[in-house]
Order: C-alpha cells, then sequence, then structure tokens
C-alpha cells in the first residue's frame, strides 16, 4: 500500500503542477474584490458570448492598448463556451458586464434578470440564411416547404420574424451544426450564417466540381437587415441594481464602453490588428478567416448612424415589438409581455462618447470603408 | 500500434469503397433532406485521408507568425487536459474509497448511500455542468476564488468516483465467510480486518474500477472543457476547429485523435499503477 501511496502523491503533484501550468497563461484572478486601493486599477470582469475570436476584437485590442488600463481598469475578458449564457451569468453576479444579443437578454430579463443594455455595439445583424444560387431561393417567401437549417437557442428569431412576415408555411427546421457541411451537401436547402463566420467558412471551402474555392456567386443569400426583420445583437449589459446603487459601478459602466469604443475604433482603422490581437489572445481560427471577421465585424459597426454604442430607440423598439410577436417552430415566443423601464440606457454610452467626442476621436466613422479580405482555403 | 495501423486501413479501404455520397434508403426525388442514411458518405469532406491528417498535424495551426504546428498545440492542450483528469481522477478515488469504506463499516450506510450513488449517475452531464460551474462560482474565502478548471475537475470526478465506490465495496466484502472467522478467531479488530484481509482482497476488483475511473474522467474532462469555458484544453480545442469541418476537414480530426491519446495515456497510467498492485493480486489467486 505504500508504493501506491507514494505513487498516488507523486501523481497528485504531477497533476497540480500540469494544471498550474496550464492556467498560468489565463489571467485567473476574478474581478469581484472590492479591495483596491486609490491608485489601483479596478478590476473588472466581461463575460464573452463564444470563444475568443474577431467578433470581440474591439474588446480584446482595449486590451492590449491599454485603453482600459488607462482610464484605470483592469478589465479580465472570460471567452463563452457552450452552456454558458452571458446574461445569465451576469444576472447571477459572477461577472461585472456580459455581452449578449438583445433578443436572448430579453427573454432573461422577463425569466427575471435584472439586466441593462448600456451600450449597442452592433447597429447591424449579422445573420443570413444561405441557399444555392440556383435553388431559387431569393427571399423569406421562398423558403415555403423548404428543410431550414437554423442553430436554436435563441439565434433562430430573426429566421421566424421574417418567415411570420411572410407567412410561410409548410418548412421544416432541422438543428444545425457548428459547419456548413448540412448545406454543401444539400442535406438542406438553406443555412443558417453569421456574415462573419459561417458565410466565410462556405468560401473556404473547396468545390470538388471546379477544384477552387467556392464564390459568392454560388449562393444565394437572405439578409435580415434587407428584409427588415433584423433584430439588435452584440450589446454590453450590466447588472441593473448595482448600477442604481452603486456609483463607483456606474462610473466603471462609462470607462468600459470608453475604452472598448477605441478598441473597436482600432478595429475600424486596421482589422488586421485586432485580427493579430484576437489570435495572440488564443483563437485558433484561420489568419484569412479571422481578418474576413475582423472587416465583417466592422461593418456591422461602422458608419455608425448616432456614435458606436449609442441605443437607436426606433431599433430597440422593433427588435421588442418582433420579439412580442414572433413565434418559433415549438410556439415559443421570445417574451410574451413589454420589457420593464430600464431594459436599456444612453446615459452611461453618452457620457462615454462625450468624453471622447471632447478629446476629438472620430465615433460615428462616417468615412469607413471596409477592406477587402481575400479567403484562402481552409480559412489559413 | 498495430492497432491504430489497421483502425486506419480500414478508415482507408472504407473510403475505397464505400459511396461517396453514402447510402439513402427512401429519398424522395427532389425533396432536400428526406431518406434515412445508412451509410456515411465517404467524401473527402466527411472522411479526410488518413495522410491528409497526418499532414495537416505537421503544418502550423495559422499561418500567423511563429504559429506553432496544429499537432504541438493539440499535445500541449491534451496534457492540460491531463493534468485536470488526473486531478479528477484521484478525487473521484479517494471519495469512492472512502464511500466504499463508509458503506462497509455501516450496514445501514450501504442502504442508505448506495442508490444515490447510482442515482447520482443517471444525471446527465449537460444539465450538471453549468449547475456545478454556477455553485463553483458563488464560494469565496480569502485569497482563494473558483477557476473555470476547478469545475472541470469537479465534473470529471463526479463521473470517475462512481465505478471505484461500487468496485471497492464490492471488493471489500469479498473475502470468504471462512476468512472473515479465522480473523476474529485472531481476536482482530475492524481496522486490522480491513487492512490484512479486505484491501489485499479487494485489489482485483479495484484495478477495473481504476481504470473505469480513469476512462471516465478523461470523457468528464473533455465534455465539461466544452460546457463550463475552461481554456486551453482538448475539449476546448475540438470546439474550437469543429468550424474548419467544412473547409478544412483534416483540422478537427487532430483534437479528436488527441482526445484518443489522451485517453491511452490514462489507461496506461492505470496499467502502471496496476502493476505496482500486482503483489496483492498474486496473493489473492493463490488463495
Amino acid at each position: 500500500m505504500k508504493r501506491n501511496r507514494i505513487l498516488a502523491g507523486a501523481a497528485a503533484a504531477a497533476a497540480t503542477a500540469l494544471v498550474l501550468a496550464g492556467c498560468s497563461g489565463g489571467g485567473s484572478d476574478s474581478g469581484d474584490g472590492g479591495d483596491t486601493a486609490d491608485g489601483e486599477l479596478t478590476p473588472v470582469t466581461l463575460q464573452l458570448q463564444w470563444l475568443t475570436q474577431a467578433q470581440f476584437g474591439g474588446y480584446y485590442l482595449a486590451e492590449a492598448n491599454g485603453y482600459w488600463e488607462e482610464l484605470g481598469l483592469d478589465v479580465e475578458i472570460i471567452p463563452g463556451a457552450v452552456d454558458i449564457v452571458p446574461q445569465d451569468v451576469l444576472a447571477a453576479g459572477d461577472v461585472d458586464f456580459a455581452i449578449a444579443w438583445v433578443p436572448k437578454a430579453l427573454a432573461s430579463i422577463e425569466a427575471g434578470a435584472n439586466i441593462t443594455n448600456i451600450a449597442q455595439v452592433f447597429e447591424r445583424s449579422g445573420t443570413l440564411q444561405v441557399a444555392w444560387a440556383d435553388s431559387g431561393i431569393e427571399g423569406p417567401e421562398d423558403l415555403s416547404d423548404k428543410q431550414i437549417g437554423s442553430w436554436g437557442f435563441g439565434n433562430e428569431w430573426e429566421l421566424f420574424a421574417g418567415l411570420t412576415e411572410v407567412d410561410a408555411s409548410g418548412y421544416t427546421i432541422v438543428q444545425q451544426n457548428f459547419d456548413m457541411n448540412a448545406l454543401l451537401n444539400k442535406e438542406i436547402d438553406a443555412a443558417q450564417a453569421m456574415t462573419y463566420n459561417e458565410y466565410a467558412q462556405l468560401l473556404e471551402a473547396v468545390n470538388p466540381e471546379t477544384g477552387e474555392l467556392y464564390q459568392p456567386e454560388d449562393f444565394s443569400v437572405i439578409d435580415w437587415n434587407e428584409v427588415g426583420t433584423a433584430m439588435l445583437q452584440d450589446a454590453i449589459w450590466a447588472n441593473s441594481d448595482r448600477l442604481a446603487d452603486d456609483p463607483e459601478y456606474a462610473e466603471t459602466a462609462v470607462k468600459l464602453i470608453q475604452g472598448a469604443i477605441l478598441g473597436w475604433i482600432d478595429q475600424r482603422d486596421d482589422p488586421q490588428a485586432a485580427a493579430d490581437a484576437v489570435t495572440a489572445a488564443g483563437s485558433t481560427l484561420g489568419t484569412s478567416h479571422q481578418l474576413w471577421m475582423a472587416n465583417e465585424i466592422n461593418k456591422l459597426i461602422w458608419p455608425s448612424s448616432s456614435g458606436i454604442g449609442h441605443i437607436n430607440e426606433d431599433q430597440w423598439d422593433a427588435t421588442v415589438e418582433m420579439a412580442l410577436m414572433t413565434k418559433n417552430q415549438d410556439g415559443a415566443q421570445v417574451i410574451t409581455t413589454d420589457p420593464p423601464e430600464g431594459s436599456y440606457t444612453n446615459e452611461y454610452v453618452d457620457e462615454a462618447i462625450a468624453n471622447l467626442e471632447a478629446d476629438g476621436v472620430d465615433v460615428l466613422g462616417e468615412s469607413y470603408e471596409p477592406i477587402e479580405v481575400t479567403l484562402t482555403e481552409g480559412g489559413n | 500500434m498495430v492497432g491504430v495501423l489497421a483502425l486506419a486501413v480500414l478508415w482507408e479501404l472504407y473510403k475505397l469503397v464505400g459511396p461517396a455520397d453514402g447510402w439513402l434508403v427512401g429519398a424522395q426525388e427532389g425533396v432536400t433532406g428526406s431518406g434515412i442514411r445508412l451509410l456515411p458518405r465517404t467524401s473527402d469532406q466527411a472522411m479526410p485521408h488518413t495522410w491528409d491528417m497526418v499532414a495537416r498535424v505537421i503544418e502550423p495551426v495559422t499561418r500567423a507568425q511563429g504559429a506553432l504546428p496544429l499537432g504541438v498545440v493539440v499535445l500541449l492542450a491534451a496534457l492540460t487536459s491531463l493534468g485536470v483528469a488526473a486531478l479528477g481522477w484521484l478525487v473521484g478515488v479517494v471519495v469512492g474509497f472512502a464511500l466504499a469504506l463508509l458503506m462497509l463499516g455501516f450496514r445501514i450506510a450501504e442502504r442508505a448511500v448506495l442508490p444515490f450513488v447510482i442515482l447520482s449517475q443517471t444525471v446527465p452531464l449537460i444539465a450538471l455542468a453549468p449547475l456545478i460551474r454556477n455553485w463553483g462560482s458563488r464560494l469565496e474565502f480569502g485569497a482563494f476564488s473558483w477557476e473555470s478548471w476547478m469545475s472541470v475537475v469537479i465534473i470529471a470526478s463526479y463521473l470517475a468516483f462512481f465505478p471505484v465506490a461500487v468496485g471497492a465495496l464490492r471488493g471489500l466484502q469479498s473475502p470468504d465467510a471462512a476468512h472473515l472467522d479465522l480473523m476474529r478467531s485472531y481476536a482482530a479488530g475492524w481496522w486490522t480486518t480491513l487492512f490484512r484481509l479486505r484491501l489485499p482482497a479487494s485489489v482485483p476488483f479495484l484495478i477495473p474500477a481504476l481504470r473505469l475511473a480513469a476512462a471516465n474522467a478523461v470523457v468528464g474532462t473533455v465534455v465539461a472543457e466544452i460546457s463550463v469555458g475552461f481554456t486551453g484544453g482538448i475539449g476546448r480545442l475540438i470546439l474550437e476547429t469543429a468550424v474548419a469541418a467544412s473547409s478544412d476537414p483534416a483540422k478537427p480530426w487532430a483534437p479528436i485523435l488527441g482526445a484518443v491519446l489522451l485517453g491511452l495515456v490514462a489507461a496506461g497510467f492505470v496499467a502502471l499503477l496496476a502493476a505496482f498492485l500486482s503483489p496483492f493480486r498474486r496473493q489473492e489467486t493463490v488463495a
């Protein structure tokens, strides 16, 4: 038995060492502690919706370029995972701020989450429904009696709003994977895709008929922004109670937004820098795919109609209205009653924008032009 | 090694013989998605050639400057997961053994605890993982704060303790009545009986339990990583590379093979442990 115990002890030591080695790169202090003396940085945690990628490039640039540090914040960016629902993690008090899509957050608010949208970073929706060019699917009205791919889990509402609007019927919703193989193999007629991710996956795949990469002409795309059923996506959410009761937290919210905006401006002016920053932060996505994503994300933000992050009332109302009206294939809907007062506020983002404009920062990006990204096979 | 080679040959053989588009039964002309697929596709996208996978492992993970070869990235991730899984295994073994001792010592504990031990394994992992993450993140005392790798360890140990608890109990109860009577005739106490008779006798039952626990710990680690957002491990890498399935089909296979390797290493580790315990095993067979 003795030998066994020694071996177990050695195994434990080795395991602990391995674990420590594995964690040391992650920046592991969570930022709930209130032990900040004057002059020290305020620890802040920011929960993302998904893995480290250029979709969140502005935040990684804000950190890499020290914008938050200059404002006195020590922000820890926490990547998402399959079972992490950012707005619920936020409502549970596990993080200080979270990134989430508005319809998903509205559902959580109705379920009791006390959270507030403090900055609508993406002004446009990045969701597409992609079909083959020769399928005859040009708009949502053509989706009747078709096999429609969707990820579900709150990602499907724009699709259903579109289907409801044109009274489509007889369609089947198929649970879609992370890849686009179902569409490429013609198992479904139309696949859900984000402009910045899955659509690029299609254009990085080799067309077995030509031996070349697929081209945009090979596909027809339904863009919910054009159909008019786009809903607001990535926004920064804060804890409503803490905003109301804790002046220090409210001040942190302004600084967080301010630093993030500077990061997003850097991504606008140099998408390659954003792609590099997220790759440095541990993303294993291919280089051309990452640059494509950075560029497509820019298109969702810039040019900004009323300053990046400012929540446009008409867009908010449209999202809420669709959330109230739309039913998915199970008859569920996002929300049943209007969201409570204080589900969004421009108080903090406007202060951040005013601070930046006073420094001569361009928060509108009126002259923004996207770059041309050439995708390579596999996005590598 | 021979097994791996055989698997590769089998893979290529099916790829050669099987229809590129698989075999579909009951498909209706012009209706997308109809029919039932009985044989999987063999296209390069669905089943990349084994040599393409090997070539991909040597290539850098991305074209970014200083990017490591995919294989190295996979190995590093597997090593991280191995550490977490080993810790989960250890916790699971300790907890499982403690439970077995408790159940051995108190008949009433066996009646009370065993059903719950069995019940615990019917809770689906995907329901459990977010709960553990949430509870864990509430814990905070002093300088200690909950890290996501701890959630992964807990989930891995949750799967690992079960076979140990059941196997160890069975093993500890395995001595014949005659042996127990002999110990009693020596006026040996409960603890003496435990160390002299029951523990050695439990070894043959314990070793397969430990092996099962190791496999469970690895599975638990990989699934938990995907679920709770622990970065740097092999499960996370599987999730990250899944998006390349359409455009770089060989890439997602690398971390999957890495996970298999992880399982093999874990199994090897237990085999090593079994070798250390073999003297007790012989004693059992002699008796």
